[in-house]
């Protein structure tokens, strides 16, 4: 994961479910980059073409609710967006996000305090974001030690690595 | 200090005596499913992963082909093609092709997949169907899937739990679909995040196991991780019938200890109907007809409301008489053995007979994939599970949900109604 992550948010509302993040009939797509032209498109339709590469979006609370579609997450990233920021996530979406490499920050005071259009510059490491426009910091939650420790890993698959090949000499499931 | 149904079955797959909200755990996965739109990124995934050459066992695994069926297209059909060539690779015994199939959450149950007390992991949001039958089963995404497709286990968060305790008899024409809508609506869209739901009383008591599942299926629609019944005598009846697999029925302790604890007292309740554009905007009936709402499509089925039992109250009101001149009504069987038995008793001519198109089991028409999706400025009424912008087509059309008799009562009337003046005046 980037260390700093510097681009201009784009704001939404609560509950931005992964039916308006990707609709259904793009389901079927796999490339990144194609599903990344259609990121947002049942909220914000002028998403893909207005959004430059290392743009942040900002959300309110429950953000990636409904389906378990892996595809929201990386049409999000496959558009270009750096990073999203909210009050809360959905449970699926967090995960999902997480495993595919989408930095993802929650903070009350970061998105009540930043407006669509300001440059934020985030610090993924120490959880800290910027908003250089305004010339005010906030603090991410921090993920669960457990969470951490798979981010730092690289994500899930250098995890699944590790513990197959724990499985085949027979150790047992570490619980932490 | 006890265990909640989820942490005792948690527990128990993690090689634990004891878990408790808040802990990760590895937990054994009993049988991983997905379909073929999350099974090709899996797949993909998968071959990514060094070492991952096998799945960690060919007969835990269930592969449906359920989304865009019969292939909408050939980028669709690629997909299908895709899992099919992974079945076969893998030597995966439950691969359920167009036509032996149907809806993977319809068709598991029915299958003897799924057993009490066991453990699964999906590929789709709605894999919380099968706490239906007292398993512990969550979605998740695909890469998620792939580390589980090869380790079979996965790592969690054992989530806290919320009880509902239902308590009344469910008046005529109001079934499981109003009740969970109204839990969903008290609830909110993320009134459960990270949460079990466990339902209990003797109102659930008294459902069928149908009538569980469309609880269970809806549990997401709350945020929850997972929503699960206990296993009583009905339940042990449907997993016997269709197989013989060992299984472990575990029960919540009694001081086991719960985020919260809901009442709801059912005996007052009308059919419900969820508005646009959240599965929580809930409104009794009575309430959404005040305003005439017209209606472009209803559409009846998917893995909430596409059971025999569904199909058989639909028919009851549409029988003998014709859908309103104004709107289309498409059914959809939920699986292949439920379009078979609805042939047999003579639904699917019944509902033909009024109107309907009836299609082939799959989950297009839910999600806007195909069969059944809406133009700009249309109105759906729906049996199905969401409702947000866009989710069955148009950004710029509408989707309410509501019962599969709530449904069929508008179908003729051409507007959204209250079935129990249907079933009065015979309309």
């Amino acid at each position: 994961m980037e260390r700093r992550l510097r681009g201009f948010a784009h704001k939404y509302g609560k509950n931005v479910d992964t039916d308006v993040i990707i609709p259904g009939k793009y389901c079927n797509l796999v490339d990144p980059v194609e599903l990344g032209k259609h990121a947002l498109e049942g909220l914000d339709p002028e998403y893909a073409a207005r959004m430059k590469p290392g743009d942040i979006v900002v959300a309110d609370t429950n953000f990636g609710c409904g389906s378990s579609r892996e595809v929201a997450p990386i049409a999000l990233k496959g558009a270009g967006t750096a990073a999203v920021i909210a009050k809360s996530f959905a449970r699926i979406f967090y995960r999902n996000a997480l495993n595919i490499g989408l930095p993802i920050f929650e903070s009350v005071e970061a998105v009540d305090g930043i407006e669509a259009g300001d440059e934020l510059e985030v610090d993924a490491t120490a959880g800290t974001v910027r908003n250089l426009s305004k010339g005010t910091s906030y603090k991410a939650v921090a993920f669960p030690p457990f969470m951490q420790a798979l981010i730092e890993a690289g994500g899930l698959k250098p995890y699944v690595e590790r513990r197959l090949a724990e499985k085949k000499s027979g150790s047992t499931p570490r619980a932490s | 200090m006890g265990m909640t149904l989820t942490e005792k079955i948690l527990a128990r797959h993690a090689g634990l005596d004891r878990v408790e909200p808040g802990q990760i755990i590895n937990a054994r996965v009993d049988l991983v499913l997905a379909n073929e739109l999350s099974a090709a990124v899996s797949i993909g995934v998968m071959r990514s992963i060094a070492g991952a050459d096998r799945v960690f066992d060919p007969e835990k695994i269930a592969l449906v082909e359920d989304h865009f069926v019969p292939a909408k297209d050939a980028q669709s059909a690629n997909l299908a093609k895709m899992m099919k060539d992974f079945a076969r690779e893998q030597n995966i015994k439950h691969f359920f092709d167009v036509g032996r199939g149907g809806i993977e959450h319809v068709v598991l149950p029915e299958q003897g997949l799924i057993a009490p007390g066991e453990a699964i992991v999906g590929g789709d949001s709605h894999t919380c169907t099968f706490g239906a039958l007292g398993a512990f089963a969550t979605g998740m995404g695909s890469t998620d899937i792939a580390a589980a497709f090869v380790l079979g286990e996965v790592w969690l968060r054992v989530p806290p739990t919320i009880k509902i305790v239902y308590r009344g008899r469910l008046r005529e024409m109001v079934f499981a679909k109003d009740l969970m809508l109204q839990t969903i609506g008290m609830l909110g869209i993320d009134g459960a995040t990270y949460c079990a739901i466990e339902f209990h009383g003797p109102t659930v008591d008294e459902l069928s196991i149908t009538g569980r599942i469309t609880m269970a299926n809806m549990a997401i629609e709350a945020g929850a991780k997972n929503g699960i019944f206990h296993a009583d005598a009905k339940t042990i009846a449907y997993v016997r019938e269709r197989t013989s697999r060992e299984f472990v029925v575990e029960r919540a302790d009694g001081d086991a200890v719960y985020q919260r604890v809901v009442e709801i007292d059912v005996d007052g309740l009308e059919p419900q109907i969820a508005c646009p554009h959240t599965p929580d905007n809930v409104r009794p009936v009575t309430e959404v007809t005040r305003e005439d709402i017209p209606l472009d499509q209803v559409f009846i089925g998917s893995c909430t409301n596409g059971y025999i039992e569904d199909l058989r109250v639909a028919a009851a009101i549409l029988a003998g008489k014709k859908i309103a001149s104004n709107l289309r009504v498409i059914v959809n069987p939920g699986s292949q053995a439920v379009w078979m038995q609805a042939a047999e008793e003579g639904i699917l001519t019944t509902l033909a007979a009024a109107g309907c198109a009836v299609n082939t089991p799959g989950c297009g028409a839910c999600f806007g994939g195909h069969m059944g999706t809406l133009g700009d400025g249309e109105r759906c009424l729906s049996t199905t599970n969401r409702n947000y912008v866009g989710r069955m087509g148009s950004p710029k059309a509408e989707v309410y949900l509501g019962s599969p008799a709530t449904c069929a009562a508008s179908a003729l009337t051409g507007k959204i109604t209250d079935p129990r003046i249907v079933s009065a005046v015979g309309v």
